[in-house]
């Protein structure tokens, strides 16, 4: 008897519950408002390519640097037990380098594109080191570390460009930000599968999943264990700066310029919302990459929604924030477990009437 | 540290005391040597007062942010429900309505976003920082709905209070043309320094506030004392809306005025002079007094940046991070190695 209701209890799938149920209520809401609200069309862009579109496709493409961030984050916060705070004025830097390599180069071509991305890439990592130094070496709050570049990185940037928002005009570099030629699918989308596979094999070949769980259920413990504590902490937040040059090089890309004031404004505290409704502990421990994309999803979906709905863009929050808290309320582990006790009592009255019934 | 022969007291400092000394000492030297450096207008006593008059409401914030910091929790949405509490309260006052009920609105909402956020934190255990994260989007998304354009005050009974200052003649400097400038203090810093007094003796002395230093340390060994922590957390909470509710209120008496950009980025603000005044996030360490100067220092050098002609836009903000930076370092270090000289 006890093993059914454990079957039918709250957990059936474990963590992703909480953002499937999310996804679904979204979804069933939006076709009873629209039944045409997920229909994808084929359309030609301005450069004569045949390209998907419709409010899915908007939903998938405008997540895709929330995804990618989300991934980082979620590292993280499994290793640290806390949250960086810092991506989206990192994500500013790392565009910000971006676009100087790439207007310091007379012509754009392939090559200067990767290299500037590549340049990016290791200026992002070095600021993620930085917050990975503060964390893992002088054992500061993670949250609080971070603050320190959160402050000052915007500033940064603007610093980089000298003052000014430069603009990129380059097909290439407008490929990445919209469609590649003769692919129908948005290639942020592409890349952020690129990434996940890239996290897949990481996790597949490597232990770093394995080790970064027990650095963030219990450091010392991993480290009587060998693990070297201090470096898997450095490293999540190395990855987190891969994450962030590619999300800001994507934000850029869609643009074409960079504006160190609005680039990826406050996508900090969405990245944690999104880990966070992927079901993962923000105190650290087992984590889940398909849960904080799934989350990002969400959270897009969700602001689509809004939008469609005719909400207007700033007061989109409100209305976000009373969704969110019903999120986890209902995957609070209060009203969980008396979720649960109220099942097992169901069932203990269905039993106690059946015997009672066998007995007269 | 031998050196510092003044720190050996029968008592040595606790890691509290000895945060708030380093802020309080460093903040000093900052001061002093901005008025060597720069003289002029660091040497008015109306610096400091216009420093004060500026940021009474930040002190304010910060102060509520420090109970729920020595808790172990923290509370993001506090600059936004001081913006709406700004917005609502101005929207109010022009229609005509009580100046009385208008710092009862001020309260109101304040307590009413204290007391939910508390009850889902503290009653239904949810991340903290979700829960404010989401109070903070609701509070910004409620201020532009209530209105997207600015609204200035134009109630009388109101704008009379806005200008009533305190005048000190003594402390005022004389200006170019002869005249005697006297200090001039707003009343929003007579509040400020109400809440900074009552959060102190409030942490000091009353059973809450201990309680709640005893939760942040340890929230298993405060259970097994017998306190009642869901309570007290609760409590943090309230006491933290409540205060951003009053901050509100100060900020609209300062600025006159609501927009939907006001006190934009207040809440990392007002983490950030917490931490500067000594407080952890880890929760059981901090003192109210601490934060107090800390937000004076953050302003300090913001001061510092503009005098000395740095005019580019991004030095403050650098500077901010640089110092917020050494501040941080410092405090790891310092607390280091007391730990390490404790367990040896």
């Amino acid at each position: 008897m006890k093993k059914t209701t454990k079957k039918f209890s709250f957990n059936g799938f474990g963590q992703l519950t909480i953002p499937l149920i999310a996804i679904a209520l979204l979804v069933v809401f939006n076709l009873i408002r629209d039944p045409g609200f997920f229909s994808i069309g084929i359309s030609h862009n301005s450069n004569g390519n045949a390209v998907l579109s419709g409010n899915l496709i908007s939903i998938i493409n405008g997540a895709s640097e929330l995804a990618i961030l989300a991934m980082g984050m979620t590292l993280v916060t499994a290793a640290c037990g806390g949250q960086d705070i810092s991506v989206g004025a990192a994500a500013a830097i790392a565009g910000s380098v971006f676009v100087k390599v790439l207007k310091a180069s007379s012509s754009i071509s392939g090559v200067t594109v990767i290299l500037a991305f590549l340049c990016a890439c290791v200026v992002a990592m070095i600021f993620g080191s930085f917050n990975g130094t503060l964390v893992a070496v002088f054992r500061i709050q993670p949250m609080i570390a971070t603050l320190i570049l959160y402050t000052c990185g915007r500033s940064i940037a603007y610093w980089i460009n000298g003052g000014a928002t430069p603009t990129v005009t380059s097909s290439i570099v407008n490929a990445i930000g919209s469609f590649i030629p003769g692919i129908p699918v948005p290639t942020p989308v592409i890349i952020v599968v690129v990434m996940g596979i890239l996290f897949w094999l990481l996790f597949h070949f490597t232990s770093l999943r394995l080790f970064t769980q027990s650095v963030g259920i219990n450091g010392s413990a991993a480290r009587l264990n060998g693990i070297d504590a201090r470096f898997i902490k450095l490293l999540s937040f190395i990855i987190l700066g891969v994450c962030v040059a590619v999300s800001g090089c994507i934000g850029v890309s869609r643009l074409g310029l960079i504006n160190h004031e609005t680039l990826l404004l406050d996508v900090e505290m969405d990245t944690i919302l999104a880990v966070a409704i992927g079901g993962n502990n923000l105190g650290g421990g087992k984590f889940k990459l398909s849960g904080s994309v799934i989350g990002a999803y969400v959270i897009q979906m969700l602001t689509i929604t809004l939008y469609a709905m005719k909400v207007s863009s700033t007061d989109v929050k409100a209305y976000k924030a009373i969704v969110i808290i019903l999120l986890v309320v209902i995957g609070s582990p209060v009203i969980k477990e008396k979720f649960s006790r109220f099942l097992a009592r169901l069932s203990d009255k269905r039993r106690k009437v059946s015997v009672k019934g066998a007995e007269e | 540290m031998k050196h510092f022969s003044f720190l050996k007291r029968k008592e040595p400092l606790n890691d509290t005391q000895l945060l708030m000394a380093i802020t309080i000492g460093i903040f000093l030297i900052m001061y002093v040597s901005a008025i060597m450096l720069f003289g002029g207008g660091f040497n008015h006593a109306q610096q400091i007062f216009d420093m004060l008059n500026d940021n009474a409401s930040l002190i304010i914030v910060s102060c509520g942010l420090t109970i729920v910091m020595i808790g172990g929790g923290i509370d993001i949405s506090v600059g936004a429900v001081t913006s709406l509490t700004v917005m609502s309260c101005v929207l109010y006052l022009n229609r005509g309505g009580n100046i009385y009920v208008s710092i009862l609105l001020a309260l109101g909402i304040g307590l009413a976003f204290g007391l939910v956020q508390g009850f889902l934190i503290s009653y239904l255990e949810i991340q903290p920082f979700i829960v404010t994260l989401a109070g903070m989007f609701f509070a910004r998304g409620m201020t532009t709905i209530l209105s997207v354009n600015p609204q200035k005050a134009a109630h009388k009974t109101f704008n009379a209070l806005r200008a009533k200052k305190i005048e000190i003649s003594w402390l005022g400097y004389k200006a170019r043309n002869g005249n005697l400038v006297p200090a001039r203090i707003e009343l929003g810093v007579l509040v400020a320094l109400v809440c900074v007094i009552f959060v102190f003796l409030m942490l000091r002395y009353i059973r809450m506030g201990r309680n709640t230093y005893a939760m942040g340390g340890n929230q298993q060994s405060a259970l097994m004392l017998g306190i009642n922590v869901k309570r007290t957390r609760f409590m943090t909470y309230v006491l933290s809306g409540l205060l951003s509710g009053i901050a509100g209120y100060v900020f609209m008496l300062h600025t006159g005025a609501g927009n939907a950009t006001n006190a934009a980025g207040m809440e990392m603000n007002a983490i950030a002079s917490s931490i500067i005044g000594g407080t952890l996030l880890t929760g059981g360490v901090g003192n109210v007094i601490g934060t107090f100067f800390g937000t004076l220092s953050l302003t300090t050098i913001k001061k510092i940046v503009v005098t000395s002609g740095l005019n580019d836009p991004w030095w403050q903000s650098i500077t901010t991070g640089g110092m917020l930076c050494f501040f941080i370092l410092l405090q790891s270090v310092v607390l280091g190695k007391r730990s390490k000289k404790k367990n040896t």
